[in-house]
């Protein structure tokens, strides 16, 4: 049930198939994904680079904590947030979160949820970089 | 009793600094209360969010020796 902070780009086929290949074979029917990529736009402005800053012991523990509360909740054999930090480009993920359940309910309520969860809760803040070279910190999901 | 009180994001930029390492004074026994010894009489931003010992808080928790208590904007991950 692992969780990651990097500030390498994240290549999301090559977890999923680690995880998928580590579990018994046919011992899942569901594996939901998610992948939030940063947009160049936001608010009307073009924006040219991201700077995700987070609160690194925190940040991990709350997605620790936020994926074995979704293990329990909706029995899943396997979960799976890694998150970016640093300066990113557009187009590049920010975040990836799998599931893998034996139903599609549990998969996509889990991935779904836990999203949402994070994106309200876990400590991480954006500080974009505009056009015309100013900054600012992102203040709404 | 000494604790480290950590900044982030906007916060830290207004503040100027990220972590303070801080003897509390005597009577400095809340989250509210270590903001008021560190800052004066500036009130933290609207919407501003505490966490103790890397879990949220409420401005009225208590500290103890040795916590690390950090103030942040609202958040904006994902």
């Amino acid at each position: 049930m692992p969780a990651h902070l990097t500030t390498a780009t994240i290549d999301p086929w090559s977890h999923l198939a680690a995880i998928s290949q580590s579990l018994p074979a046919g011992s899942f029917g569901a594996n939901a994904i998610f992948v939030g990529t940063m947009r160049d736009h936001n608010l009307g402005d073009s924006v040219t680079s991201l700077y995700l800053e987070c609160y690194p012991a925190m940040a991990q523990r709350y997605l620790d904590e936020l994926i074995n509360h979704a293990q329990k909740r909706w029995r899943l054999h396997e979960a799976l947030i890694i998150h970016r930090t640093g300066t990113i480009q557009p187009g590049e993920i920010i975040v990836l979160l799998a599931t893998w359940s034996a139903h599609r309910e549990a998969a996509f309520e889990a991935c779904r949820s836990m999203l949402e969860d994070l994106k309200q809760n876990a400590p991480f803040w954006k500080r974009e970089t505009l056009a015309d070279g100013t900054h600012r910190w992102e203040v709404t999901h | 009793m000494s604790i480290t009180v950590r900044y982030f994001a906007s916060l830290r930029d207004t503040l100027g600094r990220d972590t303070d390492q801080l003897e509390l004074a005597a009577g400095v026994d809340t989250v509210r209360a270590v903001w008021t010894q560190l800052q004066g009489d500036t009130p933290p931003p609207a919407s501003t969010l505490v966490a103790r010992n890397l879990e949220y808080a409420k401005w009225d928790d208590p500290v103890s020796d040795g916590d690390e208590i950090a103030f942040f904007p609202p958040v904006s991950g994902g």
